[in-house]
């Protein structure tokens, strides 16, 4: 236990270093968009986006001190309805918007990434590969002991995401096929929490964004594709989203500068090294 | 003078009356809010049915069962330890320790929520898992431990206060009748303290129903009914902070006003029990 504890601890300061030291050049010019803007841009919503918004905020802030933005999670549900609601000026969201909410708040769209969506399990256990059968099987509660598909004799510990959960959406409908997820499957709140969940429980099955796999989980192959940058970009790997930053009304501003920012080459360069797979 | 007097008379009348109308409006508005709930199935259905937004069912009985059920795990497994802190802050405890132990107890009080839950999600979790109740670690055992050790201070604090509220003569009767100290705390000190010990139980029950990150870090937030210990559970409060990311327009997040109308009321019945508590023992303290 205690192994696994100090594994662990050393894998997030690795993390931490990694981001500290992953401060990626820009190219000047695209920072020139913010050139005589100034004022408060505040973000929420998805949790796959949060890493990107993190890097483009620090490149922007270190280049124009008078603009200051404020990132916040909460997921797909949260970065809608916020947005929306005009609590923040960008919404995320790991999901387009329903009609509904288009129409009712006026938003606007912009898709600025593809990212992926892959089961991961511990690093320890032996099973690496699944079929959209076995999945689907495992989450209905049809499969559920690891015995059953190679591995060790112990009960499967599903976790799950929220209802609001972009992730979750985008799984239940391309990895799942829409299959009921069994009632008893933990829930958790993040695609951070996730991670730390699968990498602490040596007996877990969850997913996340690809965006979010490092060396604390291990992702699984589904049909024998692993999902990767590679395979999701190539189309391989079919569990993808779009990733959204949404405004309520054309962006004026500071804010169009931001979403220009995120489409512009330095942008695009943030998100592929973020692991997401850039539009343009 | 009078004047100014007056004028302080009325705004405290009008913060108290502005006070009471807002605990009103809040019931009220929540009532406002889960209308369609009602409208969808009654309040009846909604409270007894599951919760399985695919097939169109928004009901929160499991989390009504998760909720009663690790508030009341939580305070039967704090109540004894509570109690004996207490004795031994009040009676047993080397005068030196009692002292220091109070102080850390009230340090205690101070500890953010998330610190407890971050620890035992590193520590707790992985030993309920390998050693105790298997599954994930996530369950309502584990999240019980951890809000048990999270609502003692309160207890013990509330507890040590009615326990030395008793009068110093009626303890010196008791030495001088050659009582022993045990005599003394079950015959004198427990009986006239007691509606303060209930008064401090209920507290901490209302404060385990209430907490939400003790849970959604560590029960789990299955959806399933739980029919063991060792099973996931989702609590209301959880369940509040779990769905109110869902659209504003679905049911999801209609329901969790049922959620606070539930939580609301059974606030409402704590807070008149004890009230009915403090009524029906004059003899007490």
């Amino acid at each position: 236990m205690f192994a696994t504890l100090k594994k662990n601890i050393f894998l997030s300061l690795a993390c931490l270093l990694c981001f500290s030291l992953a401060a990626l050049p820009a190219y000047a010019n695209d920072l020139d968009l913010f050139k005589g803007q100034q004022g408060v841009i505040k973000i929420s919503g998805g949790t796959a986006h949060i890493p990107v918004m993190k890097e483009a905020a620090k490149q922007v802030m270190s280049a124009y001190p008078d603009i200051r933005i404020t990132i916040a999670g909460g997921g797909s549900g949260v970065g809608i309805k916020q947005v929306g609601e005009k609590m923040v000026q960008i919404g995320n969201a790991g999901r387009k918007a329903t009609d509904q909410e288009i129409e009712q708040y006026g938003l606007v769209l912009f898709k600025w990434a593809i990212d992926g969506v892959g089961a991961v399990v511990n690093p320890e256990n032996p099973v690496h590969a699944l079929t959209s059968t076995q999945l689907q099987d495992i989450y209905a509660g049809k499969i559920t002991n690891w015995k059953e598909l190679g591995g060790i004799d112990r009960a499967i510990n599903l976790y799950t995401r929220d209802e609001a959960s972009g992730t979750r959406e985008v799984f239940w409908k391309k990895a799942l096929n829409k299959g009921d997820i069994i009632a008893s499957a933990n829930v958790v709140v993040s695609n951070g929490a996730m991670k730390t969940a699968v990498a602490n429980d040596p007996y877990a099955l969850g997913y996340v964004s690809v965006g979010h796999i490092d060396a604390s989980v291990q992702p699984v192959s589904l049909d024998g594709v692993v999902p990767s940058n590679e395979t999701v970009k190539d189309g391989s790997y079919p569990v993808a989203r779009g990733l959204y930053s949404i405004t309520s009304g054309e962006p004026q501003g500071a804010v169009k500068a931001f979403i220009d920012f995120l489409f512009s080459p330095s942008g695009q360069q943030i998100a592929a090294a973020k692991g997401f797979i850039p539009v343009r | 003078m009078p004047i100014l007097s007056r004028t302080l008379e009325r705004l405290f009348f009008l913060a108290a009356i502005g006070s009471a109308l807002l605990t009103a409006a809040i019931f009220l508005l929540l009532c406002q809010l889960g209308k369609p709930l009602f409208q969808h199935g009654g309040l009846g259905t909604l409270l007894c049915s599951p919760w399985n937004p695919g097939h169109g069912q928004y009901g929160i009985y499991p989390m009504i069962v998760g909720s009663l059920s690790i508030a009341f795990l939580s305070v039967l497994i704090s109540f004894p330890f509570s109690l004996g802190c207490a004795f031994f802050i009040t009676h047993f405890g080397p005068l030196a320790l009692r002292r220091k132990l109070l102080n850390l107890v009230r340090f205690m009080t101070s500890i953010p929520t998330v610190v407890y839950g971050f620890v035992a999600l590193f520590l707790l979790v992985p030993f309920m898992r390998e050693y105790l109740t298997g599954g994930s670690g996530l369950n309502i055992l584990t999240a019980s431990l951890m809000l048990a050790v999270l609502i003692a201070p309160t207890m013990i604090i509330f507890f040590v206060d009615s326990l030395q509220r008793v009068p110093l003569s009626y303890r010196q009767a008791v030495d001088a009748l050659g009582g022993s100290p045990a005599q003394q705390l079950l015959y004198v000190v427990l009986p006239m303290a007691w509606p303060g010990i209930l008064n401090g139980l209920l507290l901490g029950l209302g404060r385990a129903m209430g907490d939400t990150l003790i849970s959604l870090m560590l029960a789990g937030n299955a959806v399933a009914v739980p029919t063991a210990m060792t099973q996931a559970a989702r609590t209301l409060t959880a369940h509040i902070a779990l769905v109110m990311a869902a659209d504003f327009a679905s049911m999801e997040f209609q329901s969790i006003f049922a959620c606070g109308i539930f939580l609301y009321l059974f606030t409402a019945l704590l807070i008149v029990a004890l009230r009915l508590v403090g009524r029906l023992s004059p003899r007490g303290l």
